[in-house]
């Protein structure tokens, strides 16, 4: 089981508190009536699925309910930073 | 190849088993093919096997990073049936069930596939409301599929509780008597020894870094760990890493990789007839030949490729197992893995040519994939060869995520399946 650190509680806590929400910093179009398949496609379905470095919304449904952001490496499993909903992406080492 | 047979065996006997062959060969990556497979799978092997037998192209490699079948090939629950909801994917489906009858022959390898029944549990109204709806749709398909009271669904498979003050009730069942399960690692064996006997290079330890494109955009061939190659077609079979190998080739696709476990408990003597699934508490069991248990999980909540998972996944499956078969609550597990299933938005897999010409596509098939085997691995061959779909997978675009036109799957099952 994952330990997650929620920055909002400010603590690690198990998985089992949290859901995973996909993946992060996909803003929804301001205009989404007007946007073409292409764009409605690449917004809702096409996915980043990255092999390595990964962004992803968590919320801490069983604490403080609230959605954060992680980065997250998807071979080893590990949270490099987790940092609340808003805010840019962190800039990291090794990153791409 | 050496033909496999009562009398073969015999022979071998009396000759202290010294005369049996390689089953395929492993050859060095020649500079250039037709047609490159990329992923030793039973999908991608079968694709290479059907190329060979159905359109007569043989010079064709499968290329393979690890060993075969060693990805989710060797790391599922063998589950086969085809009793899905929509008229896509029960002709795809079936088309796989029709060509597991006869596997073994066909290859002339025991694939061990066996039609003990798959019975999918009801636990409440809405349940049966869907399988019901399940059953019917089938039925105009011409795929069987039945509905079972509790009772009748003890009599198929007595370990089942079916008290009312059951955790998890059983309030009724559907069963799939052609479903059944098959040995996986003899698909992948099977598949690999009939193409290489047809002239297939199946080529391990060979990973593809890169996918090579021409001034025009076409494919002109692969980047390996063994040295580049070249050809006009590939085909990406990759499952859990179809995402990385297509972004190799500028192509965007709707999957996520997930972890996906299973396990296995200690072998005891023959005491589980069926397969028995129940999508509602996400628990999969059967019985090997082997005599081992064998039981499958949902996926893990997070995108992954690390094969590997939570053990609260584990946990939850093994006491919806209990609570289904009490008489279970005493075995012991032997091992537990992870594989890594790429899923699509509607659950359904995607069959077909890219936007770049020589690409195509067989991915997508989320927790589902081994049952469809071989009526994938025909259909993708066919697609490959003709430079268009099959009629079976016509439907199975990467475009209909743009036009809408969904095989929503993961609507008609409400969880992965």
């Amino acid at each position: 089981m994952l330990l997650i650190h929620c920055p909002y509680c400010e603590e690690e806590r198990p998985e089992a508190e949290f859901r995973h929400a996909g993946e992060a910093h996909i803003a929804r179009p301001q205009n989404i009536a007007e946007i073409s398949d292409e764009e409605f496609e690449r917004y809702f379905f096409i996915r980043s699925n990255p092999k390595g470095l990964v962004f992803e919304r968590w919320r801490h449904i069983h604490g403080c309910a609230r959605f954060f952001n992680a980065a997250r490496d998807t071979v080893s499993d590990r949270f490099l930073k987790t940092y609340k909903a808003g805010e840019p992406k962190p800039a990291l080492d090794g990153e791409g | 190849m050496k033909k496999y047979s009562a009398f073969a065996i015999a022979r071998e006997a009396l000759r202290g088993n010294t005369g049996w062959p390689e089953q395929w060969s492993s050859p060095e990556p020649k500079k250039s093919y037709d047609v490159i497979i990329i992923g030793g799978g039973g999908h991608g092997l079968g694709t290479a096997y059907y190329l060979a037998r159905e359109h007569g192209i043989t010079n064709v490699a499968v290329l393979e990073k690890g060993w075969l079948g060693g990805g989710n090939t060797g790391r599922n629950t063998t589950i086969i049936r085809s009793n899905y909801l929509y008229d896509e994917s029960a002709a795809l489906y079936n088309h796989a069930i029709k060509l597991w009858a006869g596997l073994s022959q066909d290859l002339n390898y025991n694939v061990m596939y066996s039609a003990r029944g798959v019975m999918m549990l009801a636990h409440n109204v809405h349940d049966v409301q869907v399988f019901k709806r399940h059953i019917h749709a089938n039925r105009l398909n011409g795929v069987d599929n039945e509905w079972l009271t509790p009772e009748q669904a003890k009599r198929y498979c007595p370990p089942l509780e079916i008290s009312r003050d059951a955790r998890y009730p059983v309030v009724g069942a559907a069963l799939q008597r052609r479903g059944g399960t098959a040995r996986h690692d003899a698909v992948a064996w099977g598949y690999a020894r009939a193409a290489s006997d047809r002239g297939v290079d199946i080529i391990q330890n060979c990973e593809v870094t890169g996918i090579r494109r021409g001034p025009d955009g076409a494919i002109t061939g692969v980047e390996t760990t063994r040295g580049p190659i070249k050809a006009r077609k590939v085909g990406v079979v990759a499952a859990g890493h179809s995402s990385v190998l297509m972004q190799m080739a500028d192509v965007q696709v709707p999957l996520e990789s997930f972890p996906l476990q299973a396990l296995v408990s200690e072998p005891v003597k023959p005491v589980f007839p069926c397969v028995v699934m129940s999508n509602s508490v996400h628990a999969y069991i059967s019985q090997s030949d082997k005599g081992e248990l064998v039981i499958g999980a949902g996926t893990d909540q997070y995108t992954s490729y690390s094969q590997t998972g939570s053990l609260s996944i584990l946990q939850h499956t093994l006491e919806a197992i209990c609570e289904l078969f009490p008489m279970f609550t005493r075995m012991k597990m032997l091992r537990s893995w992870g594989g890594i299933v790429d899923v699509t938005p509607d659950r359904s897999p995607i069959l077909a040519k890219t936007p770049v010409k020589g690409l195509y596509v067989n991915c997508g098939w989320g927790t589902g994939g081994f049952k469809a085997t071989p009526g994938s691995a025909h259909v993708f061959a066919h697609t490959i060869a003709r430079d268009e779909p099959h009629p079976i997978n016509a439907s199975y675009t990467l475009e209909r995520f743009r036009t809408g036109r969904l095989i929503d799957e993961a609507a008609a099952a409400a969880v992965a399946h």
